[in-house]
This record gives C-alpha cells, sequence and structure tokens, in this order.
C-alpha cells in the first residue's frame, strides 16, 4: 500500500511540475468537440448521439495519456529501479491506473462542463449524478486496460501504435456501456438514472478486467 | 520431445468423415427453413465456424496461462498455433457471414446480427497479436508477453459477447442467427454433427501445424548439434525462433 | 412441401443457391488453400533435411581427408 502511495505521488507531482499530459489531453477533447460541430453540422446533439460523440472524445484524450504513461520509467530506468526494491510488483499496477484514473477525472471535470456548453442541447443538471456514476465506472475501465496495454506497449519496437490498436477493441465492451449508459441520461427529456443493464455490464467489465491484470501485470515487469 | 504426427491420421480421417457426413445431412437430411428458404443452410457452416474460432481463442489463452505457469516453451508455441488456427477459422466465419447477410437482407455488412458484430471486434483485437509478438525481438520476452496477451484477449471473448448481445437485442427481432431453443430435432442434428466436424477440423489442423513447426525445429537443432551454432540460419520472423 | 425437400435433394438453380454454394465453396478454398501452404512448406522441411545430410557429408569427407585412417560410417 505503501508503495502504492509512493509510486502514485511521484506521479502525480511530475505532472505537477511537467504540467503536458493532462493540458494536452483537455485541449484535445475541447477541440474535438468543435471538429464534432462543424463534422456534424449540428448547434446541439442529444441523447445517443451526444452519449457517442462524448464517449468517442473521451477515448482519444485517454489514448494520449496511456501512450506516456510508462515512459518515463522506460527511458530512465525506472523499471529496473522498481524491480530491485523489496515491493510487490502489481503494485506499480495499482499506481499507474489510479494515476490514470486520477488524471481522467480532471480531464472529465473540464471536459463534461465544456460539452455542455459547447455541444449539449438539453442542460446536464438532472442528468449529472447518473452521467458521474457511468463515466466513473467507464474511467477504471479506461485506466486498468490503459495501463495494461501501456505496459506490454512500452517494451516493444511500435511504442505508440501498438497500445491503441490492442487496447481500442479491448476497451469496446466498456465504451458500449458508457455510450448506452450516458444516452438515455442526456436525452432532451431524459432519466435522471442510467439504465440499470449497462451500469452491470460496466460493473462487470471492471471487476473482470481489473483482477486478470493484477494477475498477469507481475509477468509483465520479469526481465 | 512431443511427436504430433500421432494419432494425426485417425484424428484427419475423423474429421472428414465427420464433415462428410455433415455435409449430406445439410444437403439431404435437414428441412427446409420456412423465413428464409435455402439461403438458411449457410447455417451450417458459418455457425460452427464461428463458435470453433470463439473456442480457439478461449484455448489459445488457457494455453498461454500454462506458458505463464510452467515456463516451458511449449506451450507458447501452442499458444501461437491454437490463435493462429482460430484467427483462420474466423476469417472463414466473417466470410461466410457477410455472404448470408448480403443473401438474407441484401447487404454485404449489417450490424444487426450481435454474432458477426462481436466477432469482427474480436477479430480486430486478435489481429494485433502477430504485429506484437513480432515486434518483441528477445525470444523469451516474445513468449511472456503473447501469453500474457492471450489469456487477457481470452478473457475479453465471453465479455464482449455479452455486451454485444445486450446492445443488439432489441434493435432488430430478427437476426441471422437462430437461437439454440427453438431449432427443430433434424435441424439440430445437423447442426450439432456439423459443429463436431469443424471442431475435429480445427484439431487436426491445429496437430498439423504443430508437428510441421517442431520437425522445423528439430531439424535446425540436429543442424545445431551436428554442425555447431555458426551454421544456422538464424529465422527471420517467426514464433519460435530458435 | 417441406417433407419433399427433406427426402428429395435439394439443388434448387435459382439465386439462393449460388449464395449457399459460394458460402460453401469459400469454406473448401480456404482448407485447400491451407492444403497447399503446408505442402509447400514440407517441401522446404524436406530440402533443409537434404542441404543437412550434404552438410554432415562434406564435414566427414572432410575429416577423413585429414585423418585417412579414422573409418568413418556412410551417412545414410
Amino acid at each position: 500500500m505503501r508503495t502504492v502511495m509512493t509510486v502514485l505521488r511521484k506521479d502525480l507531482l511530475l505532472e505537477l511540475r511537467g504540467f503536458e499530459t493532462l493540458p494536452a489531453m483537455i485541449l484535445f477533447a475541447i477541440v474535438t468537440f468543435v471538429i464534432f460541430h462543424f463534422g456534424l453540422n449540428r448547434d446541439t446533439i442529444d441523447g445517443q448521439l451526444a452519449a457517442g460523440v462524448l464517449t468517442v472524445t473521451l477515448l482519444f484524450a485517454a489514448m494520449l495519456g496511456i501512450n506516456r504513461l510508462f515512459v518515463a520509467e522506460r527511458e530512465q530506468g525506472g523499471f529496473d529501479a522498481f524491480l530491485l526494491a523489496p515491493v510487490d510488483r502489481s503494485a506499480l499496477l495499482v499506481a499507474k491506473a489510479t494515476a490514470l484514473f486520477l488524471f481522467l477525472v480532471v480531464l472529465e471535470v473540464i471536459a463534461v462542463p465544456a460539452f455542455g456548453l459547447l455541444l449539449l442541447g438539453p442542460s446536464l443538471g438532472h442528468a449529472l449524478p447518473g452521467l458521474i456514476a457511468v463515466l466513473a465506472l467507464g474511467d477504471v475501465a479506461l485506466a486498468v486496460i490503459g495501463t495494461l496495454v501501456s505496459a506490454i506497449a512500452v517494451q516493444t519496437r511500435a511504442r505508440d501504435l501498438i497500445g491503441p490498436i490492442i487496447g481500442l477493441p479491448l476497451l469496446l465492451p466498456a465504451l458500449i456501456g458508457m455510450a448506452r449508459g450516458a444516452g438515455p441520461l442526456l436525452a432532451a427529456h431524459g432519466s435522471s438514472s442510467p439504465p440499470g443493464r449497462w451500469v452491470a455490464i460496466l460493473a462487470l467489465y471492471d471487476v473482470v478486467f481489473a483482477l486478470l491484470s493484477y494477475a498477469v501485470f507481475d509477468f509483465l515487469l520479469e526481465d | 520431445m512431443t511427436t504430433y504426427g500421432r494419432g494425426l491420421r485417425g484424428l484427419s480421417l475423423a474429421a472428414a468423415a465427420t464433415i462428410t457426413v455433415a455435409l449430406a445431412l445439410v444437403f439431404f437430411y435437414a428441412p427446409l427453413d420456412t423465413d428464409q428458404g435455402f439461403i438458411q443452410k449457410i447455417f451450417y457452416i458459418h455457425v460452427p465456424l464461428a463458435i470453433t474460432a470463439l473456442c480457439g481463442f478461449v484455448f489459445g489463452g488457457v494455453l498461454g496461462a500454462m506458458y505463464l505457469r510452467t515456463g516451458d516453451r511449449k506451450w507458447d508455441i501452442r499458444s501461437y498455433v491454437a490463435i493462429h488456427m482460430a484467427l483462420i477459422f474466423g476469417v472463414g466465419t466473417l466470410l461466410t457471414g457477410t455472404i448470408w447477410a448480403k443473401a438474407s437482407w441484401g447487404h454485404w455488412w449489417v450490424w444487426s446480427d450481435p454474432t458477426l458484430t462481436s466477432f469482427l471486434i474480436v477479430m480486430l483485437l486478435f489481429a494485433t497479436y502477430q504485429p506484437l509478438r513480432f515486434s518483441i525481438e528477445d525470444p523469451e520476452r516474445q513468449s511472456r508477453y503473447a501469453s500474457v496477451f492471450a489469456v487477457v484477449a481470452g478473457a475479453f471473448v465471453p465479455l464482449n459477447f455479452i455486451a454485444v448481445r445486450a446492445a443488439q437485442q432489441y434493435v432488430h427481432p430478427r437476426v441471422l442467427t437462430l437461437t439454440g431453443g427453438n431449432l427443430p430435432g433434424s435441424m439440430r442434428l445437423t447442426f450439432l454433427v456439423s459443429l463436431v466436424g469443424i471442431a475435429l477440423l480445427y484439431t487436426t489442423l491445429w496437430k498439423y501445424e504443430m508437428a510441421a513447426k517442431s520437425t522445423r525445429m528439430q531439424v535446425r537443432a540436429l543442424r545445431r548439434a551436428l554442425l555447431g551454432e555458426d551454421s544456422v540460419v538464424p529465422l527471420k520472423r517467426s514464433a519460435a525462433p530458435s | 412441401m417441406s417433407s419433399l425437400f427433406a427426402v428429395a435433394p435439394a439443388l434448387p438453380l435459382h439465386t439462393a443457391g449460388k449464395y449457399v454454394a459460394g458460402a460453401y465453396i469459400v469454406f473448401l478454398a480456404m482448407v485447400l488453400i491451407y492444403v497447399a501452404i503446408m505442402a509447400t512448406r514440407l517441401a522446404r522441411t524436406e530440402r533443409e533435411i537434404a542441404e543437412l545430410r550434404r552438410d554432415v557429408e562434406r564435414r566427414r569427407r572432410d575429416e577423413q581427408a585429414r585423418d585417412p585412417d579414422r573409418a568413418g560410417e556412410p551417412v545414410a
């Protein structure tokens, strides 16, 4: 547990001081909203279309963060240092996934209101609690799979290509869950609670892949 | 060293016999479907291919887990061949599926069939298996990462199926796949025989491929033993670098 | 009517038949292509074994030439 906190603090401090990844993710998301406005030629969108646009934008912004997750470790020998230390190796997975999750939360705190301002037709107010729940579950999926895939990709030759092409298909069930879960919430006279089926699928996905990643992560770190 | 050729003849004969019987049943015994008519016959090749491919991917994951547990390279090669074969059967599934879609709906691709869609997603994922493997140079690391991928992707298959099925359920009531519940007896028998035949074919081809790979590795090992290390030309792209 | 189809071979030649035939032909073609690929690999393995025999034979002859007293066994 202490290991997790130490690595997590290191990553958060690095980001706070360097401030590279998070601003890029946020900027990317907002620019993407603008592109969608022009691409779809619509002033406002709602319902399932809005949910789809939001999910896709968050996904690609997350990809930016995922690609950079382990780069510092790889280039500056962090992996070796971690392997030498007498700590549980899966702690690295937990720390990195938590860091990525926090990045995604910060991203959404800014991007979702921006989305509400720029593109979304109906107001966010009543949808917000349900939306937060769906996005939170989706962020767990993005964080877990993103960390796993990033750890695999950083050791290969085609680093930033392998990450997305493995991660995107793996994430599809979670993305389906996010988009379909948020769809009814963002509709014109939408409900304020997300459909139970999709919340269940998201939760199942999160549990299965969190456990699976935890089990296999050790093998990725061996030298 | 395991010999994969033993029992291969019996297995391939069983596969050939079962598939022949299945084809006879499909065209001479199974009744005509009331909805789709003759076109429904594609069902008997498409769905067994699909089921076998998906099981092959899960099988590959299990073999990958065995490698992670034991560290013995032979499990990794078995996993590689299982996934490779399942990919080929998957391509067959997609091809027969699009033909069925075109015949039934008039379009080469339909989103309304959950099997086709979840299949596309699984294929997109496993298509990255070989690029991943061959971008890692160190053989031991290659095996390890490939096995991790095989395990995670194998676990993904059932989850993906559930998610896509849930997403498509209420969009189109008529789907291309007949649910197991309401198949009449003669159709069910035909389907089961086809399924067994295709599964036997998969197992035969897996063994066949393992035998070919194993033979090649043994020739190289012999050459290395008899003539020394430097007379062996290193393999360029191989899942079994040795 | 359907019982008639069940008894007699169902071989209509209208458009439906073409698609069904197409699907089964795709399957057959894939199996046959695989057979062809395996044939190529088998030929390559035979070639590798022939090369191996030739190289071992050559090595034996070289050793015999250097040391004629040693009787070598013929490579089978």
